[in-house]
């Protein structure tokens, strides 16, 4: 058993092709520009069995194409790796493409064994430096690149996501810094900058929590476009 | 018989009889290449089509019409010819003496003639109704004809739009028949066929076919006399390219001038078409350019055509549709794509001449069909908005490779097969009369069987149902009844004589109802069965409203809890209208479509008990409510994939709304997740689709500022419209509906 938030039968922008997303309810972190605060509370979610779910995916199946298939967001699934291990092994068996979306903050035996039936990691690398990190994540860059190396072990593709919120990290320097990170990881084929939006901030105010980067500007896909072309240098 | 117009095509069973299948599948040339090869616009077609977009703009400018000829009844032969250009045209032929000119059609009925002209600021003129003071119109006839009950049926809205004041449509001439054969051939083939039924006894079916088929030579006659008055002899076959495209469009264009109905389709011509063109470019006579060019202006044409309506009839068809549906692509029954260069250069002809409602055009999506299409498919939609899909491999296999769709979703063999149109009945509202016990509470009339008004203080599933079942079982026979009067009546006042002279002689007929307002019944007996659901009443009895409290289940979020019970749903409603014989032995179909009616059908019904308030509009053809969705657009097509084809033979719509964030980041990754969205819906046996790729914000800003959008065209229910040709009413409907965003 495991606790879900919700489901996106069209996922179109959490990994390739046409996804079904299932939300994983629970997180450990507090980005401050989380656009799922909702997500957060464990005790949230709604039970479901790791057969419940693969059902739901199948019938969608029809749809996935050559690309498509599951991604496992949230939330953060790293929290219910053995939940998620159990997903995707089903998946597996019915030949389906399996996708993890995580902040890479956790690497036990479990998220390991988890990596072993993952056919995709899109990895969120929040930040380039440990100061940031430490102020706005509440975890490391070093546990994320930790996980990085050992997705390098295994040899498992991985799409590397930056939310690109304005005055924080929308620096040439930090696309700069990203770049020298990913030099050294050629499982990484894909580097995708998000631009970083506000219309989560309905589920702060219905939640009647502060959201932490409300005063910050929305990003556009214009600047964000723009960055990427750091990358491609 | 041969003619040196053949010259060039492969032999066949074509020759010898009128089977212009045989012809298509001996002759074609499938195509599997990409779009590269297409042309762009010639100046000659960018010119012609300023001058019709500024035509359009005038028309728009006076609130819809740009001008009405009230001193002639429509005909084949009451108009001089008429032109855009005419020496910059490439194919002729115009409804009237001047193009967007509206003829008035009083055939079908005289007072909605008269309506239409008073509602633009025309009045009819004395000549025509004098020509008409002793003439009998479908429309009279069917009121001679029509019970109390039916009428009040008809009052109380829980049957409208039926085909009893104007031509009926759904009929589709197969206009290709003139250009392979010449009308004198066609002529001469229907001589026969009357002469074979004068060996027999002559009962009433054999008298009317044998009357039907003198009108039907006398109006292949007119036909002739229509284009020899363009300068044209179509007496004879298609010599070129240029020629099978005006012979058709003749063809189709003396139907217009006839026929007024709602529905008046095309068929499936742009292969046929393609056969000419490869010819012609084998012959060295014809170029790329010059190719695209012959179609531009053919499609010109087509979104040149106008009826004269009245207002309560563009309440339930808003945007002045047509219906020119053409049907794109398809595979044969021998495997191979009918997709040729010509189906690409038809749906081109949304580059070559901007986005357009008309015509509609209507891919046949397989599974099979050549990767390449699939793909230029979902472009032309991404950037369009124009193109609806319907499923190829679930029709083929009932109908053949060389069916078309009449209007929206109803399909039939081209030429084989046609249909008495039986628009639909409002099934939420009948629903609430059951309740009710024969008591409809927005028009405060009793109808239907006389019961006491169920009294409980919650509503019970079972007790609900069976009264839900006794007055389906009414309103079916009530319903089948009417629409025999009506068919009865328009075959004998206004009977199709230049379409049914494109047709065999002897035709499978069709007799097609429909129902509006299924996900609120199905929403609305699932809140009964999973939630409570308490009854309201008024001071007078009866129940107005309900106060529903827990959740459940809503259609559109692939449960199939409540989906089965919209499947459920078109399965009793068929099987009770199959109960009741038909007129000229039809077979019984059933559609899940509503156009744009679904907001007048919801203004006449009263509130139910999923929470819709009173007033409010259903959603459209078979779609979810509203934002009622929870798990995102897949969960929606999965819903709508189980009902059943094989109870709505007429078409099952669905109308899907995506934002271009939502559908993927680049143009790439839109065009291969629209082709997996298809490929993944046509699977699961859906029927359906219209597809939108746009924002709420661009519509918004449309309502606001209409001039600055003139060409913005979106699906709304098995067809397109041009947004600044609805109602503000419609348009705020449209906006309302649900848009699939990515999260």
């Amino acid at each position: 058993m495991g606790r879900i938030h919700s489901f996106q039968s069209l996922g179109t922008v959490d990994g390739p092709g046409i996804r079904f997303v299932v939300f994983f309810q629970g997180c450990h972190l507090r980005c401050k520009c989380c656009h799922n605060p909702d997500t957060w509370a464990y005790a949230d979610g709604t039970e479901y069995t790791a057969g419940e779910i693969v059902q739901r995916v199948l019938r969608y199946r029809e749809y996935f194409g050559k690309e498509g298939g599951i991604t496992l967001s949230g939330g953060e699934p790293l929290l219910q790796a053995d939940f998620a291990r159990e997903i995707f092994a089903l998946c597996h068996q019915s030949g389906i493409n399996t996708c993890l979306d995580t902040s890479g903050s956790i690497l036990n035996d479990s998220v390991k064994a988890l990596l072993g039936e993952t056919d995709r990691v899109l990895l969120d690398i929040k930040y380039t430096n440990e100061e940031q990190y430490r102020e706005n994540v509440g975890c490391t860059l070093k546990s994320a690149l930790d996980f990085l190396d050992y997705l390098k072990e295994r040899k498992i593709p991985v799409t590397v996501r930056q939310v690109i919120i304005p005055t924080v990290n929308d620096s040439r320097e930090n696309m700069l810094a990203l770049k020298a990170i990913l030099a050294d990881y050629p499982n990484v084929d894909k580097v995708e900058l998000l631009p970083f939006r506000k219309i989560c901030q309905t589920k702060y105010d219905n939640m009647k929590l502060e959201f932490p980067f409300g005063h910050l500007p929305a990003a556009t896909k214009a600047q964000t476009d723009e960055l990427h072309k750091i990358l491609e240098e | 018989m041969e003619h040196n117009h053949w010259n060039g095509f492969k032999a066949g069973a074509w020759q010898n009889e009128i089977n212009v299948r045989d012809f298509i599948q001996n002759n074609y040339t499938e195509y599997t290449g990409d779009s590269d090869f297409l042309s762009e616009a010639t100046p000659r077609t960018r010119n012609l089509m300023a001058k019709l977009q500024a035509l359009f703009a005038e028309e728009r400018k006076k609130g819809g019409v740009l001008d009405v000829d009230t001193t002639t009844a429509s005909s084949l032969l009451n108009y001089a010819p008429g032109y855009i250009d005419k020496e910059n045209e490439i194919i002729v032929g115009l409804q009237t003496d001047s193009p967007l000119k509206r003829g008035v059609n009083p055939f079908g009925g005289m007072r909605m003639a008269k309506q239409a002209c008073e509602a633009y600021g025309y009045k009819l003129s004395e000549k025509v109704q004098s020509e008409f003071r002793y003439r009998t119109t479908h429309n009279d006839g069917v009121f001679r004809a029509y019970t109390s009950e039916m009428r009040a049926a008809r009052k109380c809205h829980v049957i409208t739009g039926l085909p009893d004041a104007y031509g009926r449509g759904r009929i589709i001439g197969d206009y290709r028949r003139v250009a392979l054969y010449g009308v004198d051939r066609l002529i001469e083939e229907k001589k026969k066929d009357k002469a074979k039924l004068a060996k027999g006894n002559f009962d009433v079916e054999r008298v009317r076919l044998d009357e039907e088929l003198f009108q039907q030579i006398t109006f292949l006659g007119y036909l002739k006399e229509m284009a020899a008055m363009y300068g044209y002899d179509i007496s004879v076959p298609a010599a070129n390219a240029r020629e099978a495209i005006q012979w058709t469009y003749f063809a189709y264009l003396g139907s217009i001038k006839e026929q007024n109905g709602a529905a008046m389709s095309l068929g499936r011509v742009s292969t046929f078409f393609d056969i000419y063109i490869e010819r012609d470019f084998r012959n060295g006579t014809l170029t790329e350019a010059e190719a695209q060019e012959l179609m531009d202006d053919f499609v010109m044409k087509l979104r040149a055509a106008r009826h004269l309506r009245t207002p309560e009839y563009n309440e339930l068809f808003g945007g002045d549709p047509m219906w020119i549906t053409e049907a794109v692509g398809g595979m044969g029954e021998d495997g191979r794509t009918l997709v040729t260069k010509n189906s690409f250069r038809v749906l081109n002809t949304l580059y070559t001449l901007s986005a357009s409602p008309e015509p509609n055009l209507t891919v046949l999506w397989s599974n099979a069909l050549p990767e390449n299409f699939k793909r230029f498919c979902a472009k032309v939609s991404a950037d369009t908005d124009s193109i609806q899909y319907e499923n190829d491999d679930i029709m083929r296999p009932i109908y053949g490779d060389d069916y078309a769709i009449a209007c929206c979703v109803s399909a039939m063999k081209i030429g084989k097969q046609m249909q008495f149109f039986g628009a639909r009945c409002n099934l939420a509202k009948l629903l609430l009369i059951a309740i009710n016990g024969g008591y409809d509470t927005s028009s405060k009339m009793h109808i239907g069987p006389q019961m006491p008004v169920m009294d409980v203080d919650h509503l019970d599933f079972d007790e609900v149902m069976a009264r839900y079942q006794t007055y389906m079982e009414w309103l079916c026979n009530l319903y089948v009844n009417t629409v025999n009067i009506i068919h009865y009546m328009h075959d004998k006042y206004a009977y199709e004589k230049t379409q049914m002279a494109l047709h065999d002689s002897e035709v499978g007929r069709f007799m097609a109802f429909g129902v509006a307002g299924l996900s609120v019944v199905a929403d609305s007996l699932s809140a009964i069965k999973f939630a409570n659901v308490h009854p309201v009443k008024n001071e007078d009895g009866f129940i107005v409203d309900f106060e529903t409290t827990g959740s459940f289940p809503k259609f559109g979020n692939d449960d199939d809890r409540v989906d089965l019970i919209a499947k459920d749903m078109a399965h009793r409603f068929i099987t009770e209208l199959r109960k009741t014989p038909t007129y000229r032995g039809a077979e019984h179909t059933l559609s899940i479509l509503t156009i744009t009616s679904n907001v007048m059908y919801g203004k006449n019904t009263a509130a139910t008990p999923d929470g819709r308030a009173a007033g409010q509009p259903f959603a459209p053809g078979a779609n979810p409510m509203h934002n009622r969705e929870e798990n995102g657009a897949l969960a929606s097509l999965n819903s709508v994939a189980k009902l059943s084809y094989d109870d709505c033979r007429d078409g099952i719509s669905n109308t899907f709304s995506i934002t271009p964030d939502a559908l993927g980041k680049t143009e790439e990754e839109r065009i291969n997740n629209l082709v997996a969205i298809l490929d993944g819906y046509f699977a699961k046996k859906a029927h359906h689709i219209n597809v939108n790729v746009l924002n709420r914000e661009t519509l918004m800003k449309a309502y606001e500022n209409p001039d600055d959008y003139p060409n913005l065209t979106i699906r709304v229910s098995g067809y397109a419209v041009n947004f600044n040709k609805l109602s503000r009413e419609h348009q705020r409907e449209v906006i309302s509906r649900t848009f699939h965003e990515s999260m």
